[in-house]
């Protein structure tokens, strides 16, 4: 166990423990548990809103995704941020000027239905549980991977500090705490990146001209033991490796492979290829021409690799009725895709080379990093993950989408509008978000540059969403380098902390506020429904450690990308109609949600498990496309839906609309505005 | 609990009034500052697909497109919510006279 990190990781525990506990002190209402007694400046806001909503995922994943994915990742963070502009245009100053406590208020509120709010509750456990075990998931691996705790460890942790923090401060006691958690996320994304630009020389800004030779891949340094997952992890249990030059694998404790295919999906009609085309197995280390190379051992049900045992890629061109298949004048070659069926250990290095290799400071000495693009795809627009079913643009705009109205239907960030004191503090506020989080995402691409260009290694077994705690450990100073990682590593653990405590807030207010003091209790008390609050706390908290225990082999953007696309579809077209378009009923807003929301989660939902290939549909790449990312069609067919069900129902357009309309939208000073909720 | 359901001060007609100014002029707003954020949005996938050798040349160490999403994206969307905010707390300034 590193000692140094770990020191890091305890002290920003107890921070949060020892502040949440100082801010308890200050809250006493309902109104302070549900809505931070609407008295939070606007400064103090948007670092908690910041705080919150700069998770896990933006934490280590973006990183991770820009330097696995290169360019086209960069919508990533920039989508992320930019979702709030929308918010800031259409919702921020209207949400908050309806005065409720909870989404579901304003659901109900707006429509004058009680049912109304069942379903929009609904959505909002949905969105928040989904979210939940991805930051969980996160805490757990995490923890495992640099401190080599158990994977519940973590998740302990994190699920029983914050379950305290909520439940004995709400939300005024969490506001600080996540205020605090924001500004130690951008010095821990920050201040180790320029330490390791002085003293290793890469500034990450120079992606073009460290990466200027399109048609060269990184290497890795050579010998470096990969640890690979097996079946339980797919798809991180595979290995591509790069066509344009041979690669001598080694399994110094064997390995037990399910698969070896080509690395290039093969499109219809093009002639199978065989693993022992792909695959020459190597009797001892001496590397030898791969045409002699005896075929590998093995039967259809998979191949068991002695201890020791070495294996050679080849480069095999694509044919297609035997004639070689051409694009762009050139005839299109691929290599072998291994997948692993059980944990091992890989060794790759560079044929012709002994396996000792003496001079590891070598670079050319390493293989080519398997599982990543050559530099041309990884710099360029339209690369490996955009252009994966053929439909690049199509893809680049869906995700934009996703991304961008996600972000403004995310009940749990919402909320936190609620805590400001008027509808003109809640645009302030926003503004001051999109810089706060700017100024974290502007580092996200740095971080992922310099993984590219210092640590391709973590290609190789799909780890790339660890860059940002990985990459201090290399610098020369041992000490330092730790020093940086336990700074890093702190930052990811208060993104866990600060995002969890945010959606426990949320779930606690739903069923406080919504299931017990508005569904199955009306009238009760403001003292019993802060009991309800407390105790619906606990209970959200440790059914959210025991779901974070059971995704351990989910992943983390995947489950992220539902939330996102539940929350696009159903919430964002909800408030963006329900706060301008006087029209809308709860007819077209409850059937616009569910029907948006159910479609894309099952659009996703069916996307993976074709991936997993659970499902066996044989679908075309356009639909398959649509399916990954709804968000293009998924959006406006909810907003469709909510104007034409709107349009057939219109008898149930709330009497005192107009009242309504003036209520979202009169300034303050006119004194029209009054809270909805406010005791 | 209040009643959020009435205005009594204000006429019907005096109701309408405000929303046909207030709301409208905001709305107005909102749609003009988004349709400049959309035409960015929508325009630079297009540039990189339609102009690629534009995107691509060096701007220092960095092709132009890395520049424009990398960097000064953000930079942008601040501008764009600083001039909202203005003008929209302007608008809300004026009328708040009114009644």
């Amino acid at each position: 166990m590193e000692l140094i990190p770990f020191i890091f990781v305890v002290v920003i525990v107890l921070a949060t423990i020892g502040l949440g506990i100082w801010a308890t002190g200050r809250s006493k209402t309902a109104s302070d548990f549900f809505v931070a007694g609407r008295s939070v400046s606007v400064f103090w806001n948007a670092s908690a809103i910041s705080g919150e909503y700069l998770s896990a995922a933006s934490f280590m994943g973006v990183a991770g995704l820009i330097m696995k994915n290169g360019y086209d990742a960069l919508w990533y963070p920039v989508g992320y941020a930019a979702g709030y502009l929308f918010l800031l245009l259409f919702i921020a100053g209207p949400l908050r000027r309806f005065g409720a406590y909870t989404i579901p208020d304003f659901a109900e509120g707006r429509f004058d239905s009680p049912t109304f709010r069942k379903v929009a509750v609904t959505f909002v456990l949905f969105i928040g549980f989904f979210y939940t075990m991805p930051q969980m998931k996160g805490a757990g691996v995490t923890m495992a991977s640099i401190l080599n705790w158990p994977y519940w460890a973590g998740i302990v942790v994190v699920g029983a500090v914050i379950t305290f923090n909520v439940a004995i401060g709400g939300m005024k006691g969490i506001t600080i705490v996540q205020a605090f958690q924001y500004w130690v996320k951008l010095f821990a994304i920050s201040a180790p990146v320029f330490v390791i630009m002085a003293l290793t020389g890469h500034t990450g800004l120079d992606a073009a001209k460290t990466f200027g030779d399109p048609a060269v891949t990184p290497r890795i340094t050579p010998g470096a033991e990969i640890k690979i997952k097996g079946k339980a992890a797919v798809p991180a249990n595979a290995m591509s490796f790069a066509a344009s030059e041979p690669t001598l694998i080694t399994f110094p404790k064997g390995a037990i492979l399910s698969k070896i295919g080509p690395a290039r999906k093969p499109e219809p009609g093009e002639d199978p290829i065989t693993a022992d085309a792909l695959v020459g197995h190597l009797p001892g280390l001496q590397y030898e021409a791969s045409a002699t190379a005896p075929p590998i051992p093995g039967n259809a049900e998979g191949y068991t690799c002695e201890p020791g045992s070495v294996f050679i890629t080849k480069t095999v061109t694509v044919t297609k009725g035997g004639q070689p298949v051409m694009k762009d004048g050139k005839e299109v070659k691929t290599s072998a895709k291994i997948e692993f069926d059980q944990p091992a250990v890989v060794s790759l290095i560079k044929p012709g080379l002994k396996s000792e290799v003496t001079d590891a400071s070598d670079p050319e000495a390493g293989a080519l990093a398997p599982n990543t693009s050559p530099n041309g795809k990884w710099l360029n627009p339209f690369g490996a993950m955009t252009s994966k079913w053929g439909y690049p643009m199509l893809y680049t705009y869906s995700l934009i989408i996703a991304l961008v109205c996600g972000t403004a239907g995310l009940p749990h960030i919402l909320v936190r509008f609620y805590t400001n004191p008027d509808g003109r503090a809640a645009k302030r506020t926003t503004l001051w978000v999109m810089v706060m989080l700017g100024a974290f995402y502007f580092f996200t691409p740095i971080w992922g540059v310099l993984g590219r260009t210092l640590m391709p290694v973590l290609y190789a077994n799909g780890a790339t969403d660890s860059a940002v705690i990985k990459l201090p450990t290399l610098l020369e100073n041992k000490v330092l380098g730790q020093v940086l990682s336990g700074v890093t590593s702190a930052g990811a653990f208060a993104a866990f902390m600060s995002t969890f405590s945010g959606l426990l807030v949320s779930m606690s207010g739903a069923f406080a506020h919504d299931i017990y003091g508005k569904i199955i209790r009306p009238g009760a008390s403001a003292d019993s429904r802060l009991k309800a609050f407390k105790i619906a706390a606990i209970g959200v908290g440790f059914l959210s450690i025991v779901l974070g225990l059971l995704v351990e082999t989910f992943d983390i953007a995947t489950m992220v990308g539902w939330a996102f696309a539940i929350g696009a579809a159903s919430y964002f077209p909800l408030l963006l109609l329900g706060s301008w378009w006087r029209g809308l009923t709860r007819y077209g807003a409850g059937a616009g949600m569910l029907l948006g929301g159910l479609c894309s989660v099952g659009a996703i939902i069916c996307s993976m498990l074709l991936d997993k290939k659970v499902l066996t549909w044989n679908v075309s790449p356009l639909i398959r496309s649509l399916m990954e990312q709804p968000a293009i069609w998924a959006v406006p067919f909810s907003l469709l839906t909510m104007v034409v069900v709107s349009k057939a129902t219109a008898g149930s357009i709330p009497a005192n609309v107009r009242v309504k309309m003036l209520r979202l939208h009169a300034p303050e000073g006119m004194g029209l505005s009054k809270d909805y909720v406010n005791d | 609990m209040n009643d959020p359901h009435e205005i009594t001060h204000l006429s019907e007609e005096e109701q309408e009034r405000l929303l046909g100014t207030v709301m409208r002029e905001q709305m107005g707003l909102s749609l003009k500052v988004a349709a400049v954020f959309i035409l960015l949005l929508v325009g630079l996938p297009l540039g990189n697909f339609y102009l690629p050798d534009l995107m691509g040349s060096k701007v220092g160490g960095l092709t132009l497109t890395w520049l424009i999403l990398g960097i000064l994206f953000y930079p942008l969307t601040w501008v764009l919510s600083y001039v909202f905010v203005k003008q929209s707390e302007s608008i809300e300034h004026r009328h708040e006279g009114e009644f």
